[in-house]
């Protein structure tokens, strides 16, 4: 992996496993309330090594290897947030967060609510999500839609390495707590251009990745880098697709989408996690209600199958994805219509 | 200076034997599944239990089929000896449809209700309820079944294992719990994360017997464990044993192991390989031609095994949208309506597909 601290001016290319190193690090050196918990981010520097060399730079009291414990990482993470840290609590992955499901809705999401403001929570929970790396039941899962349900909580999944910067800061800055999740199949397989020095990319601010007039299509993580090859693949067929790449889970970018969709009069969602009661729903169900006589054609979400987990063997996990051949296929479907 | 036992006899020879042969399918399946994952045939993740295997062989010795136990990440050698077929097993790791999830669930996620096995479990801890419940079903269904959780000492530090501890002494539940202390939470050592050096501490806290053993011994294994599954069955509640035991491989395989220092390893194997020391401990009572004879066999076991899953196809892709729901085989079923095989049939508006009922919008 390569250096830890950035360099304050051009444009550094990193993958997005290394943005988010760099910006952990960076963070750390920052501001001396920041702190970094979680199961083998010490001695081993994280699953992903995300945290190599941290424990020996920082310190014990800021690298902090917890028991296996993930209702208590993030309830301790609460407690420090409520008195004066800005702890960055890990999930090793997504799977395992459940156990702090409690912490995460019953405290976390309603501590400024409940003070009235005197009290907030400016935490940050990051965990790698998503599959495509044959992690089957237990390693692989999608957990937005989950808290995505839940007022208080700040929910980001950018995919790119400047995005990931801009919003990890963002992140650490916010006074309430934030889940930040990152795609594990994008660590390594996603690189690109990072701009040095300390930025931040404003929370709820959709980015569109390509403009277009035909078909709008809103997606996030992995899938908006699939989203974006399939539109680049249609452009030489005349197919026009603008692609939104949310960022932003919740808050919503309602303003992007809504623009968008009533210039292109059609609308395609793409997300991995499951599609009944998905992120899909809220953004089909928010359009219908602002902007549906602008509308075509009826929405389309494209998601992952209902079933409660991605399966082991390859045909099982590939069925569960979402190629990208059949999202150039979905575009190209409402394009005609 | 170590004293000359006498070579075990009649049923202990016996019983030696047995465990001797359990540990040593557990080695050479698990060397096998390194090889193979090495070798790319293998996906995903996979953890060993070299080292660990007196545990699992001592423990299942005990128990009868219908007798349940609950597994964890490294749950190779729990499986095979409660009794998987070896042939099951490699397929399952082979991701294919004759394995026994048919390929779902690979090495983290093997379970075979046939012969009691609930599961190894991708997540940390996720077998203790399970445990619970399978023990309480015993008694309200007033048979003499005993449930077996295994767990790691990582495991110790979550919730379900205090919460599930007191239930289980509080209803006197014929459970066992069998930790298998192995010094290190995947890379971070235990001493680092608890302040005690026997777990089996914290069963007294609940109010349950514990016996600590020598986890490399594969007898002591399986009279601690014995004696707790003969209290279970007589009514006399659960009870706690803590193996000390080592991992011999890292975490998983390709774990560069930076967390300790390879003479570690060495050291402790050297001293206390279970295999070796079973061996040892039966001296006489086995000549060097069984003992290869025993390691010749599960070779042969495991080359058939890996045999027939190369040669087994995998599973059919729709096979990824079964399983959700009972009934979801059966065209009509309304677990249709929201299932997303949707997604390859869901064109309404295509213009060929059309049914003149939609396009209105132009
Ligand atoms: C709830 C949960 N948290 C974290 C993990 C990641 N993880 C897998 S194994 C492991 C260490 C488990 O240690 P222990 O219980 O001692 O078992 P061992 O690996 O030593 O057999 C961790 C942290 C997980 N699988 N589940
Ligand atoms: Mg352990």
């Amino acid at each position: 992996m390569t250096a830890t601290t950035q360099q304050q001016t051009g444009t550094t290319v990193m993958t997005n496993v290394e943005a988010v190193r760099t910006t952990l690090h960076d963070a750390l050196v920052r501001d001396d309330r920041v702190l970094i918990m979680g199961e083998d981010v010490g001695a081993r520097g994280n699953v992903f090594l995300i945290t190599k060399g941290f424990l020996e730079e920082f310190g014990p009291e800021r690298i902090v290897d917890t028991p296996l414990a993930e209702a208590s990482i993030v309830g301790v993470a609460i407690g420090m947030a409520m008195e004066g840290l800005r702890p960055i609590a890990e999930i090793q992955f997504a799977d395992f967060i459940y156990p702090a499901f409690n912490q995460i809705v019953g405290e976390a999401a309603k501590t400024r609510y409940r003070s009235n403001g005197d009290y907030t929570c400016p935490m940050v929970i990051r965990t790698p999500y998503g599959g495509g790396v044959r992690g089957a039941l237990s390693h692989s899962v999608s957990i937005e839609a989950l808290f995505y349900h839940v007022p208080g909580l700040t929910i980001l999944a950018p995919s790119t390495p400047a995005d990931i910067k801009g919003l990890l800061n963002a992140a650490i800055e916010c006074p309430d707590p934030v889940l930040f999740l990152e795609h594990k199949k994008t660590y390594r397989s996603v690189k690109g251009e990072v701009p040095g020095g300390y930025y931040t990319i404003p929370i709820g601010k959709a980015d569109v990745k390509k403009a277009g007039t035909d078909v709008t299509v809103v997606s996030y993580g992995y899938n908006a880098h699939q989203a974006l090859d399939a539109a680049n693949r249609l452009e030489s067929d005349g197919v026009s697709v603008e692609v939104i790449d949310l960022r932003s889970i919740r808050p919503m970018d309602k303003t992007t989408i809504l623009d968008s969709v009533r210039k292109t009069r059609k609308l395609l969602i793409i997300h991995e996690d499951n599609k009944f009661g998905g992120i899909g729903a809220e953004i089909s169900a928010m359009v219908a209600e602002e902007a549906l006589f602008d509308l075509d054609a009826p929405v389309r979400r494209l998601a992952g199958p209902d079933v409660p987990a991605m399966g082991y063997a390859l045909p099982l996990e590939e069925e569960f994805l979402i190629s990208t051949d059949e999202m150039v296929q979905a575009m190209r479907d409402m394009a005609k219509f | 200076m170590a004293k000359t036992l006498a070579a075990p006899a009649g049923a202990r020879r016996d019983l030696g034997i047995a465990l001797l042969r359990m540990m040593i399918r557990i080695r050479v399946l698990e060397e096998g599944i390194e090889k193979h994952f090495l070798g790319g045939e293998i996906p995903g993740f996979a953890h060993l239990s070299i080292g660990q295997e007196a545990v699992a062989a001592g423990t299942c010795a005990n128990l009868r089929r219908d007798d349940a136990i609950a597994s964890t990440h490294r749950g190779h050698g729990h499986t095979l000896a409660k009794g998987t077929s070896m042939r099951g097993m490699v397929a399952e790791l082979f991701a294919r449809a004759t394995g026994i999830c048919k390929g779902k669930g690979g090495s983290m996620h093997i379970a075979d209700f046939s012969v009691g096995m609930l599961g190894a479990n991708g997540v940390v801890g996720g077998g203790f309820g399970l445990v619970a419940g399978a023990a309480l079903s015993a008694v309200q269904r007033k048979t003499d079944q005993v449930a077996v959780c295994f767990f790691g000492d990582g495991a110790t530090n979550r919730g379900p294992f205090h919460e599930n501890l007191n239930l289980c002494a509080v209803w006197n539940l014929p459970a066992i719990f069998v930790l298998e202390n192995n010094r290190y939470a995947s890379t971070t050592s235990t001493a680092e994360t608890m302040k005690i050096e026997n777990v089996a501490m914290r069963a007294a806290g609940y109010g349950m017997p514990s016996a600590i053993v020598d986890g490399f011994d594969g007898f002591a294994v399986y009279d601690a464990v014995g004696d707790a599954v003969e209290r279970a069955r007589s009514g006399g509640g659960p009870t706690f044993v803590e193996c000390k035991t080592y991992r011999a491989r890292g975490h998983y395989i390709g774990d560069p192991e930076r967390y300790r220092q390879k003479t570690e390893v060495a050291d402790v194997m050297t001293a206390s390989d279970p295999i070796v020391r079973m061996q040892a401990l039966l001296g006489e009572a086995l000549s060097l031609g069984e003992f290869e004879r025993v390691w010749a066999e599960a070779r042969e076991e495991f080359a058939d095994a890996v045999a027939f899953a190369r040669s087994s196809p995998a599973p059919e892709k729709d096979e990824a949208f079964f399983g959700a729901y009972t009934g979801d085989r059966e065209p009509g079923n309304p677990v249709h309506d929201f299932e997303a095989r949707e997604r390859d049939e869901f064109l309404p508006f295509a213009p060929n597909v059309g049914t003149g009922s939609q396009g209105s919008g132009h």
